[in-house]
């Protein structure tokens, strides 16, 4: 069977790189970069080049940074870590359609006494500008906002971001599903996120970039690994994958933004002519990020898209899930003003570098196909 | 001397000539349950023992999940003397105080003394060994069983057991398994009568998902345990209630999916062997477990249709789901059939006579042969 994985929010295959830099590591540098005969030196230089490779690739001369176990330990460090250092009860800014892991941080930290502002979206998934204002005005003194939402592609301008906030509050970016798919650079946050598993990577790595200064309560206290931040012997096999990763992301060009973008509007133009009446969620598919793209296939519930096209080995995602007692769809569309019948429909398509044509052809054919017989069977 | 587990039977006794046959199920099902702690088990003198056992816990776990077992006793073996026996009755009374009494069965006529003498003595010795001790023989805390049989066996402790008759005495039925909380339990309910099963689940892609199956697997697993594995027949259900949906009165749609459930069922539980089928209705829970909406399930087969749990309230269901530990796996959220073909308003009170004419745009015989014919079986281990 013909196949298309065009869930790379999700996860992404691993690159041939990546394996192989993990092989060599398991097989032959796999000695503690902590110890301080030859081998482990040389484990603890590749450690350090790694880090330097990271940091150039976002223009981060003046900033750090630490080896974490993904996306979600980054951001609970760097929320909890941030706030944790600051001294009484804070104003903080966060935005209504971050994931769980911004989001369940800013909960506990509300639990504890401090004062979350949450800032709106508007349909494209922009910050409502002037509730971000009123809440630097009280004296927020953190405020994080993704740079590309995972349900929608909704892009963050960060540019703007970094001067509304103008010095007043530090910032943290999530870029799990922005890093190298839509440049950032670290002078517009004071902290980035960042995973290793949407780029081709290994699983559990990534890591936290923050501007030397910014003061973080660790998580993990023990041995005292990455300057205190992060204790644990550090996990090289994995930050080898993910390093070798993104030399192959950073390898393919500074205009992989552009060619991700025409395949994705590719993507839309096909489902398009196969679904007149598919609807988009969230930004104009130009203005998005350039890989991911949320459609809505009107009288089709999400789920069952999804199961169908699981069953032509086309794997996508939706923003909601379906319960037949209640019905609960994604919090982040609604956020955006999406009605939540239409919430119902979505579909998320997420692509990669990797994605070939054949597969965004294939999927968009079934999809039209799919969509003319399920269509017929609404709940009446 | 060693450790054994004392094996009792309830409801097995009161067979007659078939006795020895349900005794010989009911060890083996043990034998099934303690190999992979390395039990030795056999049945002698209408007792089973349980031997060599890797751990004690673990074994009593296990037996008193059995079907048949009434109670279970770890229990020490030893030789037929009165003074080695008086030692070890003297040794497991001595971490107890309050009131006890000895209660002595002595089969083996070729020992000296009878029942009663021989309680009488080793209470006597077990008296002036814990003076903490008091005999009550109308109402004791503690009972202390010396049994004379080809060895003399003498335990403390008496652990209720789940009771039942020997799986595979019951005959065969097939299980209509949902993957929501009622129809394990169904299922369990007849299981413990010895009743060995098949489950039969209605799968609907892509309305439902791989989650969903594997939900329904899990629990099937649950079950197979019980039985030492387990056929699960998986029926593609979509194209019939693609049809339904589309060709009957939306508010007897539920009800005419459920004809066509029984319709199937029926013909895998003949393949399978089964004499009935069994579901986890319980009487009004929803529209389809309606007095009237049962008589219409029901008139499809002519196979009797078992539902042990038409009497319980949901939370009694709950209660023995929770037991049997089923409960935390049916109520993952993946939902077996779809919302889009709920009807809004069913019908509460359905007419039978008006089922012939809700169902005459449909092939009935067709949908159910194509959905047999598409029957995917998978046989889980225990």
């Amino acid at each position: 069977m013909q196949r298309a994985y065009l869930d790379n929010s999700a996860t992404t295959r691993p690159c041939e790189a990546a394996i192989a830099a993990m092989e060599s590591c398991l097989r032959e540098n796999w000695y503690n970069p902590s110890a301080v005969y030859k081998p482990s030196v040389e484990a603890f230089k590749a450690l350090r080049d790694a880090r330097g490779r990271l940091l150039e690739a976002v223009g981060g001369a003046g900033c750090d940074t630490v080896f974490t176990s993904g996306g979600t330990e980054s951001n609970n460090l760097a929320i909890l870590g941030a706030v944790g250092r600051m001294r009484g009860k804070q104003v903080l800014a966060v935005s209504a359609v971050e994931h769980p892991s911004v989001r369940e941080a800013f909960n506990r930290l509300a639990e504890q006494g401090h004062d979350v502002r949450t800032i709106g979206v508007d349909a494209a998934g922009q910050l409502k500008w002037d509730e971000l204002e009123a809440a630097l005005a009280d004296g927020a003194s953190l405020v994080s906002c993704m740079q590309v939402n995972n349900e929608t592609g909704a892009v963050l301008d960060a540019a703007r971001l970094h001067d509304t906030v103008n010095g007043r509050a530090l910032i943290h970016v999530d870029g799990v599903q922005g890093f190298l798919r839509v440049p950032f650079d670290m002078k517009l946050a004071d902290l980035y996120t960042v995973s290793s598993h949407k780029l081709h990577g290994p699983k559990g790595v990534g890591a936290l970039i923050f501007k030397k200064g910014v003061r973080l309560q660790p998580h993990h206290i023990g041995g005292g690994q990455e300057s205190g931040l992060r204790s644990g012997t550090e996990n090289t096999p994995g930050i080898a994958g993910m390093d070798a990763a993104i030399a192959d992301m950073l390898a393919m060009g500074p205009d992989l933004p552009q060619k991700l973008m025409a395949k994705k509007l590719r993507l839309v133009a096909a489902v398009k002519a196969a679904v007149p009446d598919v609807i988009v969620n969230g930004p104009d598919p130009a203005e998005g990020a350039p890989h991911i793209v949320n459609l809505g296939f009107p009288g089709v519930r999400g789920e069952v898209m999804l199961h169908a096209l699981e069953g032509e080995g086309i794997y996508v995602s939706t923003g909601s899930a379906c319960s037949s007692k209640k019905l609960k769809v994604s919090g982040v569309l609604t956020a955006m003003g999406i009605r939540p019948r239409e919430a119902e429909w979505a579909v998320r398509f997420s692509l990669s570098p990797h994605t070939t044509d054949e597969e965004i052809e294939y999927a968009a054919d079934r999809i039209g196909t799919l969509y003319d017989q399920l269509k017929r069977f609404q709940r009446r | 001397m060693r450790d054994v587990l004392l094996v009792r039977y309830g409801e097995v006794f009161l067979k007659g000539a078939n006795r020895p046959h349900f005794l010989k199920v009911l060890t083996d099902n043990v034998k099934r349950v303690v190999k992979p702690l390395g039990g030795h088990v056999w049945l002698s003198d209408s007792r089973v023992y349980v031997s060599d056992f890797n751990d004690l816990q673990a074994c009593i776990d296990c037996v008193t999940k059995v079907f048949g077992v009434y109670s279970v006793s770890p229990a020490v073996e030893m030789e037929k003397d009165v003074d080695v026996i008086a030692g070890q009755c003297i040794k497991m009374m001595a971490p107890y105080s309050g009131t006890f009494k000895v209660q002595g069965k002595r089969s083996d006529k070729k020992f000296p003394m009878n029942s009663m003498e021989l309680a009488a003595e080793l209470g006597h010795r077990i008296l002036e060994a814990n003076p903490n001790l008091k005999v009550d023989v109308h109402k004791p805390q503690h009972k202390l069983i010396v049994e004379i049989r080809d060895n003399a066996y003498i335990c403390v402790q008496e652990i209720m057991a789940v009771g039942g008759m020997p799986m595979g005495t019951g005959g065969k039925a097939a299980l209509l398994l949902s993957g929501g909380i009622d129809s394990p339990v169904a299922g369990y309910q007849l299981m413990k009568r010895g009743v060995r099963l098949c489950a039969i689940h209605f799968q609907s892609p892509p309305y439902t998902g791989e989650l969903a199956r594997d939900k329904v697997m899990q629990l099937a697993k649950k079950l197979a345990w019980y039985s030492g594995g387990m056929r699960v027949y998986l029926v593609p259900f979509t194209k019939c209630q693609l049809e339904i949906h589309e060709k009957c009165p939306d508010e007897l749609g539920t009800l005419i999916t459920r004809r066509f459930m029984m319709r199937i069922a029926q013909i895998i539980a003949r393949q399978f062997g089964a004499q009935a089928l069994i579901t986890g209705e319980s009487l009004g829970q929803v529209a389809s477990q309606t007095m009237d909406a049962l008589v219409c399930t029901d008139a499809v087969v002519d196979m009797p249709v078992f539902r042990p749990l038409i009497g319980l309230d949901k939370t009694e269901i709950m209660d023995i789901a929770n037991k049997i530990d089923t409960y935390e796996t049916s109520i993952l959220p993946y939902e077996d059939c779809c919302t889009v073909f709920t009807p809004r308003h069913p019908v509460t009170k359905p007419k039978l006579d008006t089922m012939p004419k809700a169902e005459e745009k449909l092939d009935v015989e067709a949908l159910v042969n194509e959905a047999v014919e598409g029957t995917e079986m998978m046989i889980l281990d225990a």
